[in-house]
């Protein structure tokens, strides 16, 4: 039945076996594939795209911001950029992002297996994807989407009798199909893991990448519907008038609130939980140092995962919700704050002694941990009650939010792909340009937040269009960086584009990973593994040696 | 490293004795095919309790808040249609869990005949809604945006239609006693004026049962897709693992009615 390609020779020099790239030919191959590394690799494209368009917006709000008032476009249009910045980069980009497209490629070969538990139903996440944006496109067409990423209602279910109006239900009807793709992800990686995992690979052997996987996929699997009940109720409030959220007809607004933070807040670790799991990888590996404390970093994941469901009140402290809850999520939030120290400090510990590789993916996870410690520790002061009340709203949120998002998500995002580039393509990208990307991604990113939390303490209010000239210094520099953030990201994606036509071909393992992805050939074959592999202990590095011959590590006899 | 040779993946069909054409190439054994499907539906339904809860949080506090609204709104459904669909769906879970036997069995007729009657049942639910609904329109009980009820206004007509025919079958069926002693007194609708905000017991009442009848006829789909698999002969003992992951789903809705029915119907 596997229908071998006649292997081609001559085109990049390794085409001796065949490969997951060339087992079958044409469009419908990928379009159609059951294959979760081509899928992985859609999903890889597809993301990346989106963080792209997101980046535009983004910039488009930055530019705008260079002055007082106006600069390039009107206050409108200055709604819909902020708006479309947060959906898409929320919904399309950093939810997806890591589980879905380098989760996808890794998960089943990190377990030794041939795929995913239900490969039918991961390509039909992949199409619930584009699904989704599609709607947002079609969102875009209808213009007027300025309800911010969050909906909030009662502006969202107002009846304005414009574009607007299509224009929201479109893009509520995007996320609520986009919660099913991560519905449906998340329920077959937890399958995956469950029932896949190879002989000799107990839940202790797992890779942390794994164990950070699982745990987003429990949040996708529990969180996910309670928001897609609210999108739909907030669609037969805006089309029917169910009056759910309506308080003229007996609703409660707040109510939406809640609903869409008991989401939205376990959503966050949704983003963060795969990026720590990408930097216990690379930690481990360019250190050359067993991980240290494997099972608090891996239980801490665990703890993140559901503690993260009982703190959504923390985005309501000025809502009026009553000052016991408020307590009560306050001290809850704070909790939080452990078991994320506790992946610090066991990285840091790792990081003790080891014999550390400065390459790209390392400088990554550098950044990672720098702004993460940032955004978590600017966590507490939100949640600390009487800070709240003052911050709340301000341009300190938003910094915040990016220091864990930006600085975590999308660094851990751009490392790892970096990472398992050459497992991905087969080809190795050139380091230098690598490296300068992630100087410039670490070094924009502080510029363009860093002023933000000035600002916020000073009381710019976020979303603003006009600001007091006293902020504009702030913004300018904000702005600044924001361009040479974009330029890093730019260099990053070029970098790894510009090694499929002129990379050197990648080795098994040129890091000296000891985890199964390493063990197969780069890029693996269709089936993964020719014979099951054996399981070892994923951390211990000791057990491989580099060869010069080959560029890459083999297990030392 | 050999131990597990024995799978060779090369091929895509492997060596196991009694191989069926439905094991997927990327499961070692069918039995851990089959505990990947199982464990996929569980989380599946999981999914589903909580895409419902949204609905049911929104009932409790208007419940804990506004107790007269659900006085005065659940006088309008008729326990009667309300218990026929409890029946009903009890029933049809009965012959949809004796499907999943007949299919572990190999008996295909009985597979067959279960899965028509569970198929018949969903149908008869859905009748018996829809009959609720469109009275409900009638008498302009909807949710609180289209809310206009006027059942004071023509009390005379109105009541008499609906009031005959549930009186009808409500004797016919007098080992019911307790539905038909109810809905005598329903059957006319609500008593006294509409408290403030009362269209919001029928946002509630057809979000919550409008979302069910979705889940209704999204099993009937998925029972007929089931069924015509048994025609063709696909289950047996070695391979019945979609009968069964269909029977969980079906006892999912079947369980949300049940709570849907005392929480809207058989209120006080
Ligand atoms: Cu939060």
């Amino acid at each position: 039945m596997a229908t071998v390609d006649v292997v081609r020779s001559g085109s990049a020099g390794h085409t001796e076996t065949d490969n997951y790239l060339t087992h079958s030919k044409g469009l419908l191959s990928w379009l159609l594939t059951l294959d979760h590394k081509r899928i992985g690799v859609m999903y890889l494209i597809a993301t990346s795209a989106a963080f792209l368009l997101g980046g535009f917006f983004a910039l488009m709000v930055r530019t705008e911001l260079w002055t007082t008032g106006r600069t390039i476009m009107n206050h409108d249009t200055y709604n819909q950029m902020f708006t479309l910045h947060g959906a898409v980069m929320v919904f399309l980009f950093i939810i997806p992002g890591i589980p879905a497209a380098l989760g996808n490629f890794i998960l089943p070969i990190m377990l030794g297996a041939k795929d995913v538990a239900f490969p039918r139903l991961n390509l039909a996440s992949f199409y619930l994807w584009m699904m989704g944006a599609t709607f947002f496109l079609a969102a875009l067409s209808f213009t007027g989407l300025d309800t911010g990423w969050t909906f909030y209602t009662p502006y969202s279910t107002t009846d304005f009798g414009t574009g607007k109006d299509n224009a929201i239900i479109s893009a509520v009807m995007g996320v609520f199909i986009l919660g099913f793709s991560s519905i449906f992800t998340g329920l077959n990686f937890l399958v995956t893991i469950h029932t896949m995992r190879p002989p000799g690979m107990t839940w202790f052997r797992m890779p942390l990448f794994l164990w950070a996987i699982y745990s987003t996929a429990i949040i996708q699997v529990l969180a996910t519907p309670v928001l897609a009940i609210t999108l739909l109720l907030l669609l037969v409030e805006k089309t029917l008038g169910f009056g759910i959220f309506d308080p003229q007809l007996g609703g409660d607004p707040v109510l939406f609130q809640h609903f869409f933070w008991f989401y939205s807040h376990p959503a966050v670790y949704i983003m963060i939980l795969p990026a720590m799991g990408v930097i216990s990888e690379l930690i481990g590996v360019n250190c050359r140092r067993h991980i240290f404390g494997y099972r608090f970093i891996a239980y801490s994941s665990v703890a993140i995962a559901l503690l993260g469901f009982l703190v959504w009140g923390h985005h309501m402290f000025t809502s009026g919700q009553s000052k016991l809850a408020s307590v009560v999520f306050s001290a809850i939030t704070f909790s939080v704050a452990i078991p994320s120290a506790i992946k610090i400090f066991n990285w840091l510990s790792t990081m003790y002694k080891g014999s550390i590789t400065f390459n790209a993916p390392f400088l990554y996870a550098l950044s990672f941990m720098f702004l993460f410690t940032i955004g978590g520790l600017t966590g507490l002061f939100l949640a600390t009650l009487s800070v709240d009340v003052h911050l709340h709203d301000t341009y300190f949120v938003v910094a915040h939010f990016h220091y864990v998002m930006v600085g975590g998500a999308l660094t851990s995002f751009l490392g790892g792909l970096f990472h398992w580039w050459p497992k991905i393509s087969g080809k190795m990208y050139s380091e230098t340009p690598a490296r300068i990307s992630a100087l410039l991604v670490f070094l924009g990113f502080n510029l363009t937040f860093l002023p933000q939390f000035v600002m916020g303490t000073r009381g710019m209010p976020r979303r603003y269009y006009n600001y007091l000239p006293e902020f504009e210094p702030f913004h300018q520099w904000s702005t600044i960086g924001a361009y040479v953030l974009g330029a890093g990201a730019l260099l990053a994606f070029a970098t790894v584009i510009h090694s499929i036509f002129r990379g050197k071909p990648a080795p098994m393992n040129p890091w000296g990973g000891a985890s199964l992805e390493w063990t197969c050939s780069s890029p693996p074959p269709h089936n993964n593994f020719d014979k099951a592999p054996s399981v070892e202990d994923c951390y211990d590095y000791d057990k491989l040696v580099w060869d010069e011959k080959t560029g890459g590590y083999l297990m030392r006899k | 490293m050999s131990e597990h040779a024995v799978a060779d993946p090369h091929t895509g069909h492997d060596g196991h004795q009694g191989h069926n054409p439905f094991h997927a190439h990327h499961f070692d054994t069918p039995k851990q095919q089959f505990d990947a499907g199982k464990f996929g539906m569980w989380l599946f339904l999981v999914q589903e309790v909580l895409f419902f809860s949204g609905l049911f949080v929104f009932y409790a506090i208007v419940r804990v808040n506004h107790p007269e609204i659900f006085r005065w709104g659940h006088q309008a459904l008729d326990p009667f249609y309300g218990f026929v669909n409890t029946i009903v769906l009890i029933f049809s879970s009965l012959t949809m869990a004796w499907a999943v036997r007949c299919a572990q069995k190999g008996q295909r007729t009985g597979l067959i005949v279960n899965l028509v009657i569970t198929l018949v049942c969903a149908g008869v639910f859905l009748c018996v809604k829809y009959v609720e609904y469109s009275a409900k329109f009638e008498h302009g009980f909807l949710w609180a945006g289209r809310f206009n009820p006027h059942t004071e206004d023509h009390a005379g007509d109105h009541s008499a239609t609906e009031g005959t025919t549930s009186h009808d079958s409500g004797h016919a069926d007098a080992s019911h006693a307790a539905s038909a002693e109810g809905h005598g007194g329903h059957a006319h609708g609500p008593v006294g004026p509409p408290p403030k905000n009362a269209g919001v017991f029928f946002s509630i009442y057809f979000g919550m049962t409008g979302l069910h009848a979705i889940h209704v006829i999204a099993g009937i789909a998925a029972i007929t897709w089931i069924l015509v698999r048994s025609v063709r002969g696909d289950f047996g003992p070695d391979y019945f693992g979609p009968v069964d992951y269909v029977g969980l789903y079906w006892h999912l809705v079947d369980l949300v009615w049940i709570y849907l029915f005392p929480m809207l119907y058989l209120i006080e």
